[in-house]
């Protein structure tokens, strides 16, 4: 199963495993990672689910959709690093990856 | 749904709602929700007729959008469905030409998107956690001033109160014409087809001509002064906001007075009365104060308290398997997903520890997603907090009264006695 680490804003790091296609969001959601909310249920629709992802894993991911885009911009702290949780599936290819969450969700 | 316990007025309604034709079904009726008896007629259409076309005496033809899913759909897709003012805004009057109230909530990208991000930064978490302790500490001293063993308005004194008192903080108002606030948001949401009571349409726009003049005097104030953390500051310094129109200034100002006004107020009271009438999750409540965490969420599901929000299609498209036109009415009944059970379980019940409380549509989805919805939510979980160790009973003594609105849904009026 591959393997997440989220790191909270406070330095924290939750260590998660989860069946390959699970969003970003589910696996914080599911695993009582704190700092992620997902408030519209993983719909691309309230942007609680805001990670920054850097390099090398940014590279592997496939691009912002549009949706995605509007949403983030609407984020209180956009960058370009920023992504949505539920717009992403952990897959093996991703196994290992880093997320860092912002200091809030709203 | 079980009937067995349905006072006679909600039975009533009740039978009629499931009986009478489809096609003469119309939720945006105001008895409806002054009765609050709209929730049956809602029920029948998530079943029967989810996207729904009804013809209003008020408000003339527009859709019923009842569940969920179809909410989220017209919610996410604002290419489609506008929240444009030039077109009608985002409720289901219409107002006439030179009322239209131009305020980025009734904007469509991308003028909409540079005046939220101006917004945004005060509901930002860093400031959140600045504002708490101002908010708890004026919470505090509202309720250590309530009356004890009398009957008062918990609406008036702790709902408009506390939600007033939170206004006046985030502009910045003068604390002693804060009661103005609350003054100018029912004069903004009040509509004269609907409820007699209400000022005429010249008055009303007066009315807000005298708020925008107050707040024209704070902004060449704070324009002149370097940038401060207050909405007058932060509009007034905003690169995309310094130079609005006094139109929109004024149309943005009543945005937040409302925005930030009565929803929260309406939850305050809607709360009370909603652990009130389930002395079980009272119980549930008190035995663990723990639960406020998901306590004010459902609170917020509970209430819904902006019943809809409308868009104006800009384009020909299918919801729900019904040809919606470009410039039909579209109205989201947030108050129908909210008990949507194909999306919420036991979406009937007021449950105080569910899985995935903000699982509701209250606050809305997508780009205007309400952007003070965790200001609200600290506001009542502080409220909470502060009730639990200090009133080990509150009791409502007698029925609510509520708001005329198709839009609104709150309460004029809750009594309530404080034993000690």
């Amino acid at each position: 199963m591959p393997q997440v680490t989220f790191i909270t804003f406070a330095g924290e790091h939750h260590v998660v495993d989860v069946p390959a296609g699970t969003t970003l969001m589910r696996a914080a959601t599911d695993h009582g990672v704190p700092g992620i909310d997902g408030d519209c249920g993983g719909n691309c629709a309230c942007a609680t689910c805001h990670v920054f992802i850097e390099a090398p894993w940014a590279e592997r991911l496939s691009p912002r959709s549009d949706a995605e885009e509007d949403m983030l911009g609407l984020t209180v702290d956009p960058r370009p690093t920023s992504r949505l949780g539920c717009q992403i599936r952990v897959t093996d290819v991703l196994d290992g990856i880093v997320v860092h969450l912002p200091q809030g969700q709203h | 749904m079980t009937t067995s316990n349905l006072s006679a007025i909600q039975q009533q309604a009740r039978d009629a709602a499931m009986s009478m034709p489809l096609d003469d079904i119309d939720p945006a009726n105001p008895d409806y929700f002054t009765h609050d008896t709209v929730g049956h007629y809602f029920e029948r259409l998530r079943r029967d007729d989810p996207v729904h076309k009804s013809v209003s005496p008020f408000f003339g033809p527009y859709w019923s959008i009842t569940k969920y899913a179809d909410i989220m759909h017209v919610d996410t897709h604002h290419d489609i469905f506008s929240s444009d003012w030039s077109r009608g805004g985002i409720t289901l009057t219409d107002p006439p030409e030179g009322e239209k109230l131009q305020m980025f909530i009734a904007m469509d990208p991308p003028r909409h998107d540079e005046q939220r991000k101006a917004i945004t930064p005060i509901v930002a978490p860093p400031n959140l956690m600045k504002m708490e302790a101002l908010i708890r500490e004026r919470t505090c001293k509202v309720l250590d001033s309530l009356p004890r063993n009398e009957t008062f308005n918990w609406v008036d004194k702790v709902s408009i109160e506390l939600t007033t008192l939170m206004l006046a903080t985030l502009f910045d108002f003068p604390l002693q014409d804060r009661r103005l606030l609350t003054w100018w948001s029912d004069v903004a949401t009040m509509n004269k087809a609907i409820n007699p009571d209400a000022l005429e349409p010249h008055e009303r726009m007066a009315e807000l001509g005298k708020m925008l003049e107050y707040f024209t005097r704070l902004w060449n104030e704070r324009i002149n002064a370097p940038p401060a953390s207050d909405l007058v500051s932060m509009l007034a310094h905003g690169p995309s906001t310094r130079n609005m129109s006094p139109l929109e200034y004024m149309g943005n100002l009543v945005l937040l007075i409302v925005g930030g006004n009565d929803t929260t107020r309406n939850s305050m009271t809607g709360g009370l009365l909603a652990l009130h009438d389930n002395p079980d999750q009272w119980a549930k409540l008190r035995a663990n104060p723990a639960l406020v965490e998901s306590l004010v969420p459902e609170i917020v599901r509970w209430q819904t308290p902006l019943a809809h929000m409308r868009r104006t299609a800009v384009q020909d498209s299918e919801v729900g398997g019904k040809r919606i036109k470009a410039g039909d009415k579209v109205a989201m009944w947030y108050l129908s997903g909210n008990r949507d059970e194909s999306a919420i379980d036991d979406p009937h019940k007021f449950i105080i520890d569910r899985a995935r409380p903000r699982q509701h549509l209250s606050f809305g989805f997508g780009i205007h997603r309400c952007v003070g919805n965790r200001l609200a939510e600290l506001q009542l979980r502080i409220l909470w907090e502060e009730i639990l160790p200090r009133f080990p009973v509150i009791e409502v003594v007698g029925e609510p009264m509520r708001v005329r609105s198709t839009f609104v849904r709150g309460f004029s009026q809750l009594p309530v006695r404080i034993p000690g």
